[in-house]
């Protein structure tokens, strides 16, 4: 009887074993993370001087956090433009990704070609190739140029586009819904470049779904309508949350926020300053991210 | 009246006609199928134009000699194509050596990032523990949080702490503790994908006697291979294409950090120091190093196994 007490249940040992799965994670997030988050908070809440070998922090509790609100010229506006901007990119990139997915997963001549295509922004898109290039250019022009530019100036055309504007609005659309088809058609290029990825884990989700269900869907009589809302959009749902994930965190880390950070803490030496406001707008990004996926979590079929 | 009167009869005949009724209906699925196809084509078109502009000026400039650049009329196809600016960054960059320390140095690391990530990520999925909602969360702040906001805490700690400054040291111990490029990611991808795949086939593994370890490493993992192949992709991708962790590692001989510092050093070498020149001798780098990217992703990609064998075990 006493050796069947010590003995671990079934669910404790199941425990111990998930502990054992994720244990190196955990350890790399203590050692890596915890410390310099911890670091990054202690500097938010002092203030920091460079001294001899390094650094000086003395504690003033919320004063900086006090400063970037309340005095700092441009961050609270080029916070508020920053959510802005993903809250209206997120929608597209995913619509559109998970469109194009769809249109790649077809059997058709030369798939393996517009797939390799449809994954360059990935790769051109990386920090090491834009940098090199802009560096290049802003010798050359002498001011700041982005590739973003270039493929608008390469995909335009001579097509009047304020007269059918006009026109449109002239049959009485409201202006609310034509000015965001109009900044969609206007960042059509940047949702391009920025959907590389969200293309990616599309395609792998698709092609994870089982054959089996759309037999049966088919033999049900299912329309390709049904189909997609009955069977793919369901099983794709928890790569839409991944997908999600990644596009908030991307976009915001391309956003003025972080890089008025960033120049903070490289171009004006304020680590105090730069630490307070990437932990400002980490929080911001960690609250919109838990309540979005919270919500959507909710409404999600997992396989089980 | 007699025309119209014969026409609804031949119309009631042919409602009644089967073999007319049956060529119909092929005759319009067929049009749909051929709309379909148009739309697609163009909708594919037009957006691979949209991300291939860029990349074709840039091709189509690394090919110009010096007279090309400059003559107006010259927009795609050079009059005089000259091979110069390839061979002066290979020369510089130099490409052979310098790739394939890259590459064996991200081949590595992605191994070790599917393995690490994949086995956290099956952790997560299939496993109850205390504290997983609270540590799962940790995850997702682990890839929102900017890595320039812990970057300082890191450099101290690889310098300071152990001086593995201009080794590929760092990377290794990040990426075996799960701290890499991205990790985060690859964990919560691997997460998702976990939980999507039936849980009948760890069940009968389990029942045969399996354990935990050898059903996570010969049934979870092959039957996650699409995500294994994404991770690996973008995991190898990145790892090519980091400037950040290289220059804070101070990691000089690698392609990203090679490539940003091409277009200088041939200027200084070739002493060339009109800007507009250089920008040439760039293209010529990049695309360079873009095609090994590219062939391995065409490689890869083959391999997104079409519907993953899972139809015979859920019934």
């Amino acid at each position: 009887m006493k050796k069947k007490k010590r003995r671990l249940s079934l669910a404790q040992k199941r425990a111990i074993t998930g502990f054992v799965f994720i244990s190196p994670w955990l350890i790399g997030f203590l050692i890596y993370y915890v410390r310099s988050i911890y670091m990054t908070v202690q500097f938010s809440l002092s203030e920091v001087s460079p001294a001899v070998g390094g650094y000086e922090a003395k504690f003033v509790g919320l004063k900086n956090l006090k400063y970037i609100f309340l005095e700092h010229p441009q961050f609270n506006q080029q916070l508020v433009i920053s959510m802005r901007d993903v809250f209206i990119d997120v929608p597209l990139i995913i619509i559109f990704s998970l469109l194009m997915a769809m249109l790649l997963n077809q059997k058709f001549v030369g798939r393996t070609i517009v797939r390799a295509v449809f994954f360059l922004p990935v790769i051109m898109g990386s920090a090491a190739i834009t940098t090199a290039i802009d560096n290049a250019r802003s010798a050359m022009v002498g001011g700041v140029s982005s590739t973003a530019a270039d493929i608008v100036d390469a995909s335009s055309s001579s097509v009047n586009v304020d007269y059918y504007l006009a026109l449109f609005k002239d049959i009485g659309l409201p202006s609310g819904i034509l000015d965001y088809v109009v900044g969609a058609v206007e960042r059509l290029s940047d949702v391009v470049s920025l959907s590389g990825v969200q293309i990616v884990i599309f395609i792998a989700a698709l092609q994870s779904i089982s054959g089996s269900l759309y037999e049966v869907a088919k033999i049900e009589g299912a329309t390709g309508y049904e189909t997609f809302w009955k069977v793919t959009f369901p099983m794709v749902m928890p790569h839409i949350i991944t997908c999600l994930v990644y596009t908030v965190v991307d976009s915001f880390a391309n956003s003025e926020v972080v890089s008025l950070s960033y120049d903070e803490i490289f171009s004006n030496n304020h680590y105090d300053y730069g630490s307070a406001m990437s932990l400002v707008s980490t929080i911001v990004v960690c609250a919109v991210l838990f309540a979005v996926v919270a919500v959507i979590q909710k409404r999600t079929f997992y396989y089980n | 009246m007699i025309t119209i009167a014969k026409a609804k009869l031949r119309y009631q005949e042919l409602q009644n006609d089967q073999f007319f009724q049956n060529d119909k209906r092929r005759a319009l699925k067929y049009f749909k199928k051929f709309l379909f196809f148009l739309f697609r084509f163009f909708i594919l078109l037009g957006v691979s134009y949209i991300i291939l502009s860029p990349l074709i000026r840039m091709v189509a400039q690394s090919f110009f000699s010096d007279t090309d650049l400059t003559n107006p009329m010259v927009y795609i196809i050079p009059t005089q194509p000259t091979l110069e600016k390839y061979v002066a960054a290979w020369k510089v960059l130099p490409y052979p050596k310098t790739i394939l320390m890259s590459l064996g140095n991200d081949i590595g690391l992605m191994l070790i990032q599917i393995f690490i990530c994949s086995m956290v990520g099956y952790g997560f999925a299939r496993f109850n523990f205390p504290l997983k909602g609270f540590l799962f969360g940790c995850v997702v702040i682990m890839i929102v949080i900017p890595t320039h906001a812990i970057m300082l805490p890191l450099y101290l700690t690889f310098t300071q702490t152990v001086s593995l400054y201009g080794t590929a040291g760092p990377f290794y111990l990040l990426t075996i503790f799960g701290s890499g490029l991205r990790s985060g990611l690859y964990i919560y991808l691997f997460n998702q994908f976990f939980r999507g795949l039936p849980k009948e086939i760890e069940e009968a593994a389990f029942v045969d006697g399996a354990g935990s370890f050898y059903t996570y490493f010969r049934i979870m993992l092959v039957n996650a291979m699409p995500s294994v192949i994404t991770v690996a992709v973008f995991s190898l991708v990145w790892q090519y294409n980091d400037l950040f962790y290289s220059r804070l590692f101070g990691l000089s001989s690698v392609v990203s950090m090679r490539i940003s510092a091409l277009s200088q050093e041939v200027g200084a070498i070739y002493e060339i120091e009109n800007p507009a020149y250089l920008t040439m001798y760039l293209y010529a780098g990049v695309v360079l190093i873009l095609i090994p990217v590219i062939l391995i992703y065409c490689v890869l990609q083959k391999f997104f196994i079409e519907g993953v064998e899972r139809s015979g075990i859920v019934g």
